[in-house]
């Protein structure tokens, strides 16, 4: 590779004239490496833009939908019912990590080492914050909500309705449509919503007076339909769309995965910067910068990301 | 260093290129011992793009006999539904069934056969064989470039396509059989490993194949459009390319963003068979059974199939299109006819082909609404597509033509494309194809327009560029009895086919036995199999005369035997890592200068005399 870099060191000495176009030089002024980076990039983009459109046909086909608010209200330390919180902490550290990663590229423009090494090192400290952040998530979605790629406790009902207690009888907790409900699991603790209360409940799999318990052990709820032609019949909670979980687990994967390689190859490329690699280059800390093109784009994905599973 | 020739010829050019040409200091430093330093970094891990343009062409041309003999194979079921096929069974083992003596064709292989036969010609051969060979070989070449603007990824990008290649070939192997469901891949049959013989570990295989084979892609691709774009030499203008490379260029956009969403498509496939996800599945019984997959969509599978599928067969045909246009112009001794409408028409075709690929999907229950948008766009793309055939036919059209091997390949592949391309104007109109979708009228259009074609513009490029490649040329007269043997016998095998086709006939059919309607082509099945067999013996004609004049063709005498403009024949004979001995030539006009001024042609680096100005 050395060789073509070479190569256009030499097609920009040696010609000063004619336009950007004319041959023997980058008409964008940017090296080989750089330019395929930005190729590979736009060809990421493009696998990111098969992931959202499958999304949004699976998510419109659907007749009900997860609310955010509701399914993402869980943050560490026992704090309950604070919608996002959580995820803007994440997003927060992501997002400032571009911050220090352009101060990074800075630095190596200045070709100072140490600048790139501290600068670089926080975006490391960024990155796996990130992915911390990500394991704790997807351990409370799948170890305490039980949410999986084939099942989504997540529901949202779509009648106006009132609860039955456990033994059958008409409660006064009342319900509107398109409200949402989490099924839980027999036995399972779930933060505040169990924590009191002693009393033994049935939860063997079958029909109880008040809730159903199907075979993988989740409880589902017994209401009485409040309006439109079904008033007045008993319904039982529902799974929520099993597509949600799929799409959730399997897109935030794929880009957690970019994080990953990412902070992988922002680790190699800072303990090569920290030996002095680069600054015997002398080309501005070039593997800084198209580093710094990857995470900067591993970023922007994470906003439609974000968009698409905690906003919309 | 060692590959300056050791018994220089000093020639015109190189008195040219001496003079014009810049000195890029290549030769100041050691590379012999990264390129070229022992038997494995030459031949087998080189990062010399003219060793990689021979390892994707003959692994290309591996399987491309492999796939044709698989065509064979069910073309004799498909002729000969009666004959005892026991004489197969030392090949095919276990998918011969024998009763009572008299040995049949498993269903489940005929199946497998056809699957993997789109799969690996569409893929391996008109992919790889064709737009990576060229690719490889002309852009560093024609560019006036030292290498390719990444040599090492280069090398990459042959070795994913090698492994790919390696777990497809693995896959024929397997006791339940190679995937059968289509190379479209449609769940449910790909997605349910239950689902047929070929649907477990067929399908992994295939999967996991097809995604190397994507990295392979996007790895040569990167390198194309950044060598095009970064590596051109001094003067080297975009309106100077020749249109090889334009087509190459384009190719490779095309490559770059269509195969990523096929990668995303297939993703969602592995987790529905992997880890239960119902992405492409809903509600589904088999054998007897409710499955708990719900609320997925196999539609959706479709769109990110042809979202790369439709951009897929001009990915196959560019390459093609861009080698015919320059053999062509060198063989009948004229400018090509437009060069910047050719251009313009590549670069519509390119744009047009991102929108029109739900026209694969006119039956598959898209909304007829929809079907209209697809319609007026897949019929506009007839126009850029009929400006190309007749820039082509007016190139031709005066010309002083020589017919060599490649120019009668180019001249055939001109036939091919029309009478392809207008059943494609029928195929197109949603109406119409009520009648004729997943029929043998579809197949007789395909084939003749992107595969056969495309082996056209392949060959053309083989015999035209053998010099270039191995110093020597084929030979002639083989060449010529190939061409003959395979414009006659294709158009033997595919016509027939639009007959089958407005008839009704099926595709994919193992038998037709109960189908009373079409007993009456029994005949007809019978003649397009003995026309795929001659056609097949052709083709190892092809074959023979490759290896062959490998070591044993007429030597090259000449840097330029065919008398062309473009840089390539400027280099030496046997052309060194780095491809010009000293100085890089510089480019003073376009690549099309043929018969100006009363000269049989000016090469792209003689400078304009005095007076003249450059043609466009």
């Amino acid at each position: 590779m050395a060789t073509t870099e070479t190569v256009l060191e030499h097609h920009d000495v040696h010609d000063h004239s004619g336009d950007a176009w004319s041959g023997g030089k980058s008409p964008f002024k940017a090296s080989y490496g750089k330019l395929m980076m930005w190729y590979f990039l736009l060809s990421d983009a493009f696998t990111f833009a098969g992931f959202l459109i499958a999304y949004g046909a699976l998510r419109f086909s659907s007749p009900t939908w997860p609310v955010p608010d509701f399914v993402f209200s869980t943050a560490p330390f026992g704090i309950h019912h604070a919608p996002l919180i959580f995820v803007t902490i994440m997003s927060f550290l992501l997002i400032i990590s571009s911050v220090t990663m352009v101060r990074a590229v800075q630095e190596g423009h200045r070709e100072n080492k140490n600048g790139v090494v501290f600068w670089m090192l926080l975006t490391v400290l960024g990155g796996l914050g990130f992915l911390s952040c990500q394991a704790w998530e997807w351990t409370n979605l799948i170890g305490t909500e039980h949410m999986s790629v084939t099942t989504n406790p997540f529901g949202s009902h779509t009648e106006d309705g009132v609860y039955l207690n456990e033994d059958g009888t008409e409660s006064e907790e009342t319900f509107k449509a398109g409200s949402s409900f989490l099924l839980h699991k027999a036995g399972a603790h779930h933060g505040d919503d169990h924590a009191e209360g002693g009393h033994e409940h049935d939860y063997t799999p079958g029909d109880h007076p008040g809730y159903v318990v199907d075979e993988k052990g989740f409880i589902h709820r017994k209401f009485i339909v409040l309006e439109g032609k079904d008033a007045g019949m008993v319904k039982t909670e529902s799974f929520g769309p099993a597509a949600f979980g799929a799409l959730f687990f399997f897109i935030t994967g794929f880009h957690g995965f970019h994080v990953f390689s990412g902070v992988v190859f922002l680790l190699i490329i800072l303990i090569n910067a920290g030996s002095g690699l680069y600054m015997a280059r002398k080309n501005g800390h070039e593997m800084v910068e198209k580093i710094g093109l990857y995470w900067h784009f591993v970023d922007l994905v994470w906003v439609f990301v974000f968009l698409v599973f905690y906003l919309l | 260093m060692a590959s300056v020739a050791t018994k220089p010829i000093v020639e015109q050019d190189d008195l040219i290129i001496e003079e014009y040409g810049y000195d890029d200091h290549f030769h100041d430093h050691h590379h012999g011992d990264k390129y070229q330093s022992n038997f494995l970094t030459t031949y087998v891990f080189s990062q010399d793009h003219k060793i990689i343009a021979k390892q994707f062409l003959i692994t290309g041309m591996f399987w491309a006999v492999v796939g044709g003999l698989m065509s064979l194979v069910f073309r004799l079921q498909l002729g000969f539904p009666e004959e005892n096929m026991a004489w197969l069974k030392p090949v095919l083992g276990k998918w011969i069934n024998i009763n009572d003596g008299i040995g049949t064709l498993s269903p489940e292989f005929y199946y497998a056969l056809v699957t993997m036969h789109g799969t690996i010609i569409v893929f391996f051969v008109l992919t790889a064989g064709l737009s990576g060979t060229f690719s490889n070989l002309l852009i560093p070449l024609q560019v006036g470039a030292r290498d390719m603007a990444s040599p090492f990824l280069n090398m990459l990008s042959y070795w994913f396509f090698f492994l790919a290649g390696v777990i497809m070939f693995l896959s024929l192997f397997l006791s339940t059989g190679p995937f059968s469901g289509g190379w479209t891949a449609y769940p449910p049959l790909s997605a349910l490993p239950q689902a047929s013989s070929g649907s477990g570990a067929g399908m992994t295989l295939w999967l996991l194949s097809l995604v190397f084979f994507v990295v392979s892609v996007l790895l040569g691709g990167i390198n194309y459009i950044t060598t095009v774009l970064n590596l051109r030499t001094k003067g080297m203008t975009m309106w100077r390319l020749p249109l090889t490379i334009w087509a190459f260029f384009v190719t490779a956009v095309l490559g770059l963003l269509s195969f990523p969403v096929l990668v995303s498509g297939f993703l969602m496939l592995m987790l529905d068979r992997g880890l239960g996800t119902s992405f492409f599945l809903s509600e589904i019984y088999i054998g007897g059974q409710a499955l708990d997959h719900v609320g997925g969509s196999p539609i959706l599978y479709q769109h990110l199939f042809w979202f790369l599928g439709h951009p897929e067969v001009y990915i196959i045909i560019l390459p093609a299109m861009g080698l015919v246009s320059e053999v062509l112009s060198v063989h009948s001794r004229k400018p090509i006819f437009g060069y910047k409408a050719m251009v313009y028409s590549i670069l519509a075709i390119g744009f047009l082909s991102f929108i029109v690929w739900a026209h694969h999907m006119f039956m598959s229950g898209v909304n007829p609404f929809i079907s209209n948008f697809f319609v007026i766009f897949t019929l506009i793309i007839a126009v850029p597509s009929a400006v190309k055939v007749f820039n082509w036919i007016a190139t031709l059209y005066g010309g002083n033509v020589r017919f060599t091997s490649a120019s009668l390949f180019a001249i055939g592949f001109v036939s091919l494309f029309i009478s392809g391309g207008l059943t494609g104007i029928f195929l197109g109109n949603s109406a119409i194809d009520i009648q004729l979708h997943d029929t043998y009228f579809v197949v007789a259009h395909f084939h003749i327009v992107m595969g056969v074609a495309a082996f056209f513009g392949m060959f053309a490029g083989v015999y035209q560029w053998f010099p270039k490649m191995y110093g020597r040329f084929m030979n002639e007269t083989l060449g010529k009895i190939h061409f003959w043997g395979t414009i006659i016998g294709s158009y033997a095998i595919f016509w027939p086919m639009h007959y089958l086709g407005m008839a009704g006939v099926p595709r994919r059919y193992y038998s037709f036995d109960s189908f009373d309607a079409f007993k009456h082509f029994a005949e007809m099945n019978q003649f397009i199999t003995v026309a795929a067999i001659l056609t097949f013996a052709f083709q190892i004609l092809f074959v023979i005369n490759f290896f062959y004049s490998i070591w044993k063709g007429k030597k090259m005498t000449t840097k330029n035997p065919w008398g062309a403009t473009t840089l390539e024949w400027t280099t030496p004979i046997e052309t060194g890592h780095g491809n010009w001995p000293g100085k890089i030539p510089a480019v003073q006009r376009w690549a099309y200068d043929y018969g100006k001024d009363g000269k049989d042609f000016i090469a792209q680096i003689e400078p304009l005399a005095e007076g003249e100005s450059e043609t466009h």
